[in-house]
């Protein structure tokens, strides 16, 4: 399965070439062109398959992207300690005794915690900072370290993707399901035939700041956008009869309005009515939270009309997500749909 | 021009809905301009064309306001609601607000644990009067903005949305005032600026223009124990010099200045330490783009009740008009 393969790559921000190269040879042999840009995108066209009925829109553009929230080396103790920063929204209450792999090399670590029987009463309460943590690669010594390990060196989770045992959800976990669930259904998109020139764009640098689609949508100049994510999941227990931002199982998201986006009314229209008319199950993401692609891309030039559709993910930003194979195959039918229908030009 | 100030602040036009601000702004103008089109993320861009041998100006409005978006609806029907803009708790117990399709709500509050303090938005929803939640006239990602009737004090103005929409009222009242200008003039009525200055950046793109000039609020320091602020009503329209998102190009700045002294206008020198505007993202568009920003003083920005000076107004298309009516030369 693809999604495993991209779940178990190693991926933060600004060092997604594992990923890129993993898609790459996924879709290489259904897109006409490909390309890598200067900030790292694979940006792979499929040209129209059939004459459009419309002029408008002529290039659609799909952006996943494919970079995950991880960890930089930004100190090396003499004692053979790596210290180190957040690349992307990482809260430091995920990351103690959690197992990493850092560098190039891939060297595998764990990120230190005192056990239970050396807190004293008022530190069980208190959360540790980021400063605070400490990568431990087993190293006696600095030198020791820096045979293995570079200050600047990124380090991610070592988690390894399973299928939960079997459920009525199909669930599955792993890491980094923000956004390598978008880039799987992107995957599959790609092989569709539409009337217009489909341009996919796997894209760097998102956790950062959006910094990949913001040249992608530049460089592509696409009439329409449709971006993809793997989005927060909140179903979990609550105490209060209060929105969950999305529920697992109940199909995909479609995004009203985050921190970065209104998305275009005619698309959102588009995918609800899709969804309506094919019975695919769906949900809008109930929060006006967080931030993707979308919003760099509809701001590109003289602006797109864009929208977003998310894969719900419980426990994103951490090491361990989970979704359900359901809703990510859900996100491929209603997204082909939408890229159909959309050959017929935009509702108005 | 109270009427039209009066029909553009009681549209419905959360930033994401302008359609109806729109349409009321397009009858108006159409018949006024050379050239009038909707971009991609919705604004209004009308051409007035000049005799040649003048700049490209752009002059941005914004038709959004700030407003409300529904993310829960619970079981015995009430809304949970997220901000659309810049939206205080504080103004909003006991508000009223209207969606697109004319269903108005009340902004009711849980009991809360310390009522002295100001409560945070979740603890806060809207009421449509809905018996159940089965016949419900709204969902999830409807947007709603706040309802409330235009006043007319004599000089000063009462109502809702006068962020923007008396910005807007300026521009209308510019081009239909302005009957020759060496400028190509656009008049830019954006979207979405109360969340980010989104449609000002994408049409000072597409207009690409020699100079900007945003016309929006600002907020004044004339009422009772209010934050120092050298900007009152009633003294002029305020030109500004910075806010938290830009410094204004002198030149665009000393032009609105001379302006002003040439015609005998009273004007203001604004600095507004929170906040900014349009002019904003003009600036930094493509390669750069001269900007300034012409702000109508304005009480109780942001809440229900937004006052302004009718003769601010008036001022402020006069310079416009006068400021358009000749050469531009930034220095």
């Amino acid at each position: 399965m693809l999604l495993e393969r991209l779940s178990n790559a190693f991926g933060p921000s600004g060092c997604e070439e594992e990923v890129r190269d993993l898609i790459l040879e996924a879709i290489k042999d259904d897109v006409d062109e490909c390309r890598v840009d200067a900030l790292g995108n694979l940006i792979a066209l499929r040209r129209a398959r059939a004459a459009s009925t419309k002029r408008f829109p002529q290039k659609v553009m799909v952006a996943a992207h494919m970079d995950e929230v991880g960890l930089m080396i930004t100190h090396i103790e003499k004692e053979g300690w790596l210290r180190f920063s957040n690349v992307g929204g990482i809260h430091s209450r995920v990351l103690t005794a959690k197992a990493v792999v850092v560098g190039s090399q891939r060297v595998p670590g764990v990120i230190g915690t005192r056990p239970i029987h050396l807190l004293q009463e008022d530190e069980r309460a208190k959360l540790p900072r980021i400063q605070d943590l400490y990568i431990d690669i087993g190293a006696s010594d600095r030198s020791r370290a820096e045979q293995l390990v570079k200050v600047g060196d990124y380090a991610a989770f070592a988690t390894k993707f399973t299928m939960v045992k079997e459920s009525t959800l199909r669930a599955v976990k792993g890491k980094a399901f923000d956004d390598r669930a978008g880039c799987a259904v992107l995957a599959e998109l790609v092989k569709g035939d539409y009337a217009f020139d489909l341009y996919s764009a796997f894209t760097t640098q998102e956790e950062v700041g959006l910094r990949g689609a913001q040249v992608a949508a530049y460089s592509v100049e696409p009439d329409v956008a449709f971006v993809l994510e793997g989005t927060v999941c909140d179903d979990t227990p609550k105490k209060r009869d209060v929105s969950s931002v999305t529920q697992m199982g109940k199909g995909p998201a479609i995004t009203v309005m985050d921190r970065s986006v209104i998305v275009d009314k005619r698309l959102a229209r588009l995918l609800l009515n899709s969804a309506d008319d094919l019975g695919i199950p769906h949900q809008f993401k109930q929060s006006v939270t967080g931030g993707t692609d979308a919003g760099a891309i509809q701001l590109s030039r003289e602006g797109v009309p864009t929208a977003v559709v998310s894969v719900p993910s419980r426990y994103i930003h951490s090491p361990v997500c989970m979704l359900s194979l359901s809703d990510l195959e859900h996100t491929v039918t209603l997204m082909t749909e939408a890229l159909h229908r959309l050959e017929g030009g935009l509702p108005e | 021009m109270k009427e039209l100030i009066r029909r553009l602040s009681e549209t419905y036009g959360p930033s994401g809905s302008e359609t109806k601000v729109r349409q009321l702004i397009e009858e108006e103008i159409r018949p006024l301009s050379d050239q009038v089109r909707v971009d991609a993320m919705g604004s209004l861009i009308a051409l007035k064309k000049g005799d040649g041998s003048g700049l490209k100006v752009m002059l941005a409005a914004h038709m959004d306001e700030i407003g409300v978006i529904i993310t829960h609806i619970d079981e015995k029907g009430f809304l949970r609601f997220g901000a659309v803009g810049g939206l205080r708790p504080l103004v909003l117990i006991g508000s009223r607000v209207s969606f697109a399709n004319g269903v108005t709500g009340t902004i009711g509050v849980e009991k809360l644990d310390t009522p002295e303090k100001t409560p945070s938005l979740d603890k806060l929803f809207i009421d449509v009067g809905a018996v159940s939640k089965d016949t419900l006239p709204v969902g999830v990602g409807d947007t709603a903005c706040f309802t409330r009737p235009f006043v007319d004090q004599g000089d000063r103005l009462t109502a809702k949305a006068f962020d923007d929409r008396i910005g807007c009222a300026v521009l209308i009242e510019v081009l239909r005032t302005l009957t020759r200008t060496p400028h190509d003039v656009y008049f830019v009525f954006t979207v979405q600026e109360e969340v980010g200055l989104r449609g000002a950046r994408t049409s000072a793109y597409g207009v690409n223009p020699d100079v900007g000039i945003a016309v929006d609020v600002t907020t004044t320091g004339d009422t009772p124990e209010a934050h120092p602020m050298a900007v009152v009503l009633g003294n002029g329209p305020a030109i500004k010099v910075k806010d938290s998102g830009m410094l204004t190009h002198p030149g665009v700045k000393n032009l609105l200045v001379d302006t002003a002294e040439r015609l005998g206008l009273p004007y203001q020198i604004e600095v507004l330490e929170r906040g900014s505007t349009d002019g904003c993202a003009m600036q930094v568009s493509r390669a750069g783009v001269p900007t300034g920003v012409l702000s109508i003083a304005t009480r109780y920005v942001h809440t229900p009740s937004e006052m302004v000076d009718y003769n601010d107004v008036l001022n402020s298309v006069k310079l416009l008009v006068g400021l358009l009516g000749g050469p531009i030369s930034l220095t």
